[in-house]
């Protein structure tokens, strides 16, 4: 086992039999935690390659290039590893969240727009703790907004600051 | 004399020239489709009782004519990307397929970049340069939000970009050896952006005109250089200069393996000049597409389509 060198993007290994940098999420682990956790199908990612670059930020990527690779990034991050409880990004949850069938919390107007503001919300849920995938209805249809983490019987936002905005209340 | 007096013999109504660059310009959102429809925004807008039209070019080219493209649901789903209705224009006239590998030379802050992910159906590769460090975080950042996963940033002076650590020359897997396409929307002078930064033409000079067009001749050539025999290279700036447009594509025809072709373009415009200051230019760069803010009531820009030798 060698070190992580978090200066540069590395392939994650496919399983973790044939892993080689200690502490590396493998490919199969990553899908997985996303497959079980907002139950989507399980061929959902089979062409995408999966990267990690700095202490257990792994990036989803359409294509793929030589191992490693030097760019400042390849594809978008998509979930934060190398801590106890693995967390998605809103970016990815936008993108790829739109199937999930568990861990989904669907807010009414008025608690989506103050999510989206980064207010944490008290909402009803009986389902798990941890980090949820959060939506409301828009254009006939559910859409994911973003991550939150429900402890406490609170749903904490965390859209990151740059993602945030205040939106006008509707009539 | 304004920088814009200066092309006034080259403009076919000068009144109405002047009069376009006097207009401020709406504002106008693409629909990103990796992540939405035009139609689940259309509704989305109405119900938040945003108005909206399409152009009539483009269904997913939507002007907000009583709103900023920001503050809104449909933004903070990354389903619209606030994008001048004509920089809409050159990666129409690249045209990736899904699949494709693709250079974008000078991506930040990545509105074209992100629409030639969605052109690409978000499939193939995509690499998105910038020589400006600062400039590449507004790209990640809009790359993230309009959820594209097949792009890979760079940040290198696209003048020598390598494709070395692309893999290129090696035999492992998923080298990249050449692109299939590049776009290559320079820094320029900006002279056509005036109805949207009155102060464009406050730091404008011909010295900067000049030095810029080298930039731009340096550019285009690695474009070239780094695209496959029969691939496609385009070449887009928001500036009326000829030095810094025809005289730029004349230098490159001159230099490498390349020759114009015709655009088939949605937006009106005129043919590239083939003369300007005593200096006569290569005839084909008439194939380029000269736009004035008059023609279709937007910015002003430049694009031309390149087909490397084969």
């Amino acid at each position: 086992m060698t070190d992580n060198d978090g200066q540069r993007f590395d392939r994650l290994p496919a399983t973790a039999a044939e892993r080689e940098v200690a502490g590396r999420a493998s490919r199969a682990e990553v899908i997985d935690w996303w497959v079980d956790r907002f139950g989507l199908d399980s061929e959902t990612f089979d062409d995408y390659t999966f990267w990690e670059k700095g202490a257990g930020k792994i990036w989803i990527f359409a294509a793929d290039l030589p191992s490693p690779v030097d760019c400042e990034g390849v594809g978008m991050t998509f979930l934060r590893t190398r801590q106890e409880h693995w967390k998605p990004t809103t970016n990815a949850v936008q993108r790829f969240g739109g199937a999930a069938t568990r861990n989904v919390i669907e807010l009414d107007p008025d608690e989506a727009r103050r999510f989206l503001a980064g207010e944490d919300i008290e909402p009803t849920w009986d389902g798990d703790w941890g980090y949820l995938l959060v939506a409301h209805r828009i254009a006939g249809e559910r859409e994911p907004i973003g991550v939150g983490l429900y402890v406490h019987d609170e749903l904490r936002s965390v859209v990151p600051k740059g993602r945030r905005a205040s939106l006008p209340a509707r009539e | 004399m304004t920088p814009l007096e200066r092309y006034e013999s080259l403009v076919d109504d000068v009144a109405a020239f002047r009069a376009a660059c006097d207009r401020p310009l709406p504002a106008v959102v693409r629909v990103n489709t990796i992540k939405t429809t035009v139609d689940r925004v259309r509704d989305a807008l109405d119900s938040e009782g945003i108005a909206h039209e399409p152009t009539d070019w483009h269904p997913g080219v939507l002007r907000l004519p009583e709103d900023s493209p920001g503050r809104n649901w449909p933004h903070a789903h990354g389903w619209i990307h606030g994008q001048e209705e004509v920089s809409n224009l050159p990666a129409l006239v690249l045209d990736p397929d899904p699949g494709d590998r693709v250079w974008d030379a000078c991506a930040a802050p990545g509105s074209k970049t992100t629409q030639l992910a969605a052109l690409m159906d978000d499939r193939g590769l995509l690499v998105g340069n910038d020589n400006n460090l600062g400039r590449l975080s507004a790209l990640r950042h809009n790359a993230e939000r309009l959820g594209v996963t097949n792009i890979a940033v760079t940040n290198r002076d696209a003048r020598n970009f390598s494709l070395k650590p692309l893999g290129e020359g090696s035999d492992r897997p998923a080298a990249v050896d050449a692109f299939d396409h590049a776009l290559v929307d320079a820094p320029c002078s900006c002279e056509g952006t005036i109805r949207k930064n009155p102060d464009a033409f406050d730091t404008w000079s011909l010295d900067h005109v000049h030095s810029v067009a080298g930039v731009q001749k340096g550019i285009l050539r690695r474009a070239v250089q780094a695209t496959r025999p029969g691939g496609t290279v385009v070449y887009s700036t928001c500036t009326f200069a000829p030095e810094e447009n025809e005289a730029v594509l004349d230098h490159v025809l001159d230099a490498e393996d390349c020759r114009l072709v015709d655009i088939d373009a949605p937006l009106e415009g005129v043919p590239g000049v083939t003369e300007w200051a005593g200096e006569r230019f290569d005839p084909s760069v008439a194939k380029a597409l000269r736009i004035y803010p008059h023609h279709n009531d937007t910015g002003g820009f430049f694009c031309a389509k390149l087909e490397v030798g084969a």
